[in-house]
């Protein structure tokens, strides 16, 4: 009979909720196995093609579900290597919400002045720096000039990108080839395995049982490197503490799967699942007015037509970040760019007499694609997501070999909901539409559902049991060793993008995490200073993973 | 893997027929059916629809006849309740002119239909192929002229294949920001 692996620590999900504890763990002398489903791929693997199989079917999934896409990360570094490392703090009023409660949805711990030293710590580490006007490509500029006309306020969004090593080629989202991003590859993750933690990748945790001792063990999947609908083996890993970081699409996937071994798992496992109430907008700019309005011109008398160059969104209007806005009608809007390829068939045509997303109008849409100006809202929903049960392994039945699949996800969106979404439309027509500059639609709801790239609260830490499955320590009620730092566990939207909230939360865990694994007889300790985000060039995969 | 398009002259007609409805183009030869030729340039048939449709890597091609049979199916009823002839030279949905197979995927479409899932996927890669032709490397496509690439006027990338903008900014300020600014530029 083989014997099973034994570790300290298993991580599951290598994005920022898995990075960020094994980085620290390993360094305070724990053994730390990461678990990672997707790929690992080296800067040169990150292409830029849209060709079935290249980087970017490799390291991004598309889930969907009933009332609600998913896009998330699928790789090791997780969404820090297809995000567009967009990094603002979330706002003050977020950690008063109350939600549908009639109490606050947070900890009673955790306000924005609690959590601002871990955004440092985080912003630090990576790093995120600030972007100044100079730096801001045409389209957040565009966004900027229409928002300012409209007597808007309009604000560069810090990022964690190193300036000067982007080209603005506008391919994030299949990775970065000029290590420009700043993921978890060039910081938490090298650091982690510096330590002698332990990173491997396609390997999918279908489940947790527990051990006559109290640990737990981790049974996964190796999926195959290209075809992941296939598997080539299973394996079971031992371990005194599991921290389940595989994202808010698959985490209470995986503890659904575990209430069998592990029983009865808290209500709001797989509950109160948050798209972060986001929403898209596509306008079509008109270039005179552009240019005579806004009084744009790149430098050859074009105004804009320059939907393709940049990186991501860069600029966001704050106004409607206002504390003394009722909830659900606060959000804020960000200039984005949303590749060709998936997102394409939703942008409605403005205006359009027949089908809205197909046919004869659609192409003439296409037409002036280089006009393109795609507005992002995040705002506050309602934390209407519910998992259904699990599908036979991963978080979804994959349909493609890679990228597409449909999962167990239903969301039906509440009147407050899509309040907020009515809102943040007019809102983005009364900027946009102004004096003829453009025409703009919201993208369609009827296919897909609504979608979101930030899914969170799927497994959300509280103060009250009914509705947070995890304490505010982040460890799973009922379930001692068992903690959850991705982000499943913030509580509701966050009005922002929420990467550096997710990953301020996960290094606040982390004296917990310390604790609980030190009071299980591992030898560690906490106090290792986080990464000095000095580190030039990404870390590629042993050539044996 | 080589591209591949699904053996079965009906039912590459029908999707071709299909793929036009979603995004329309001209017509390669003045016998084309499967093409309604509303369009004066390519459109997503030309765009390698059906070669994206029957790529292994979406694992779809194994169900294009049952589709196309399908959508045939819903071509008759749809001409049977519109008291249409269909011509039995050509696939039913290819009998369709353009605005009525407009109309109905329109209705197989809709939120309401149980096939929905099905109809939207197929218009899906239809219109990938079009806007990003995920069948070829985007370098190649964009060389050889791919017409959804042309016409969405992707850029060239540089003689590497990498994209770069180093002129990528108007360089100016153009808005106020936000009073309740933090000093390290996010909301308050």
């Amino acid at each position: 009979m083989t014997s099973i692996e034994q570790t300290d620590v298993v991580v599951v999900g290598s994005g920022f909720g898995g990075a960020i504890p094994a980085y620290h763990l390993a360094a305070g002398g724990a053994r730390v196995v990461v678990l990672e489903r997707g790929p690992w791929l080296a800067s040169h693997e990150f292409q830029h093609d849209f060709l079935l199989g290249s980087s970017y079917t490799r390291i991004f999934d598309f889930t969907v579900g009933d009332g609600m896409s998913v896009l998330a990360g699928n790789c090791v570094g997780g969404g820090s290597v297809v995000y567009f490392a967009t990094m603002p703090r979330a706002p003050r009023f977020v950690f008063d919400r109350t939600g549908g409660l009639g109490r606050r949805m947070w900890p009673s711990s955790i306000d924005r002045d609690t959590l601002d030293p871990w955004y440092d710590v985080v912003s630090d580490a990576l790093p995120v720096t600030e972007q100044t006007w100079d730096d801001v490509p045409f389209a957040g500029g565009l966004f900027a000039a229409a928002c300012s006309r409209a007597g808007r306020t309009a604000n560069p969004v810090p990022s964690a990108i190193d300036k000067t090593l982007c080209t603005n080629c506008n391919w994030m989202m299949a990775g970065c080839r000029f290590d420009a991003k700043r993921s978890l590859l060039l910081n938490y993750l090298p650091a982690a395995l510096a330590h002698g933690a332990r990173i491997r990748p396609l390997h999918e945790v279908q489940r947790l049982t527990r051990t006559p001792t109290g640990g737990y063990q981790v049974h996964y999947d190796v999926v195959d490197d290209t075809d992941y609908r296939l598997t080539r083996g299973t394996g079971v890993i031992e371990a005194k503490i599991v921290v389940l970081a595989a994202g808010a699409g698959a985490t209470p996937v995986i503890l659904q799967r575990s209430a069998g071994a592990l029983g009865t798992m808290p209500p709001a496992v797989g509950r109160y699942f948050s798209g972060n109430g986001e929403r898209l907008n596509t306008a079509v700019v008109d270039e005179a007015r552009a240019r005579d309005l806004l009084g744009l011109d790149r430098g050859d008398g074009t105004a804009y037509e320059a939907y393709q160059i940049g990186r991501g969104p860069c600029v966001a209007t704050w106004d409607k970040l206002d504390d003394s806005l009722p909830e659900y009608s606060r959000f804020s809007l960000e200039q984005l760019y949303f590749p060709p390829g998936l997102g394409t068939v939703l942008a409605q045509v403005p205006g359009a007499t027949g089908p809205t997303w197909f046919g004869r109008e659609k192409k003439e849409m296409l037409r002036r694609w280089r006009s393109w100006l795609t507005v992002f809202t995040m705002s506050e929903d309602d934390n209407e997501g519910v998992f259904g049960a699990p599908p036979q392994r991963g978080n979804a039945e994959r349909i493609a070999q890679q990228m597409l699949g449909r999962g167990s996800l239903r969301y039906d969106p509440t009147e407050n909901t899509l309040r907020g979404w009515a809102e943040s439309d007019a809102e983005v027509r009364d900027i946009l539409e102004r004096d003829g500059l453009a025409r703009v639609r919201p993208w369609t709801n009827d296919q897909v559902g609504a979608y979101t790239v930030h899914p969170l609260s799927s497994c959300r830490i509280g103060d009250d049991p009914a509705t947070s499955a995890l304490d505010d320590r982040h460890e799973l009620r009922d379930h001692p060793g068992i903690f959850v730092t991705d982000g499943s566990a913030v509580p509701g939207a966050l009005t922002v993008n929420p990467a550096l909230t997710i990953a301020a939360l996960a290094e606040r865990a982390v004296p917990g995490l310390v604790r609980a694994a030190q009071r299980r007889g591992v030898a560690v300790s906490y106090g290792a200073p986080s990464p000095d985000g000095t580190r030039t060039r990404a870390l590629p995969p042993p050539l044996a993973a | 893997m080589a591209a591949t398009t699904p053996a079965d002259p009906a039912t590459r007609a029908t999707l071709e027929a299909f793929a036009d409805t979603i995004i329309p183009g001209v017509k390669r030869s003045p016998d084309d059916r499967a093409i309604a030729g509303v369009e004066d340039d390519p459109g997503a048939v030309q765009a390698g629809a059906l070669e994206v449709l029957a790529d292994p890597a979406l694992g779809l091609a194994e169900a294009l006849d049952g589709m196309a049979g399908l959508l045939n199916m819903h071509a008759q009823n749809h001409a049977r309740a519109g008291q249409h002839i269909l011509d039995p030279a050509v696939p039913p949905f290819v009998a369709l002119d353009f605005d009525t197979r407009t109309a109905l995927v329109q209705e197989l479409t809709d939120p309401s239909h149980p096939e929905r899932e099905v109809w939207f996927g197929v218009a899906l890669f239809c219109t990938m192929a079009f806007d990003s032709a995920p069948h070829l490397p985007t370098a190649e496509a964009l060389a050889q002229g791919h017409p959804g690439l042309s016409l969405v006027g992707l850029r060239r990338p540089d003689a590497d294949g990498l994209w770069r903008f180093p002129h990528f900014s108007y360089r100016r300020r153009l808005a106020s920001v936000h009073p309740h600014t933090t000093a390290t530029g996010s909301p308050a």
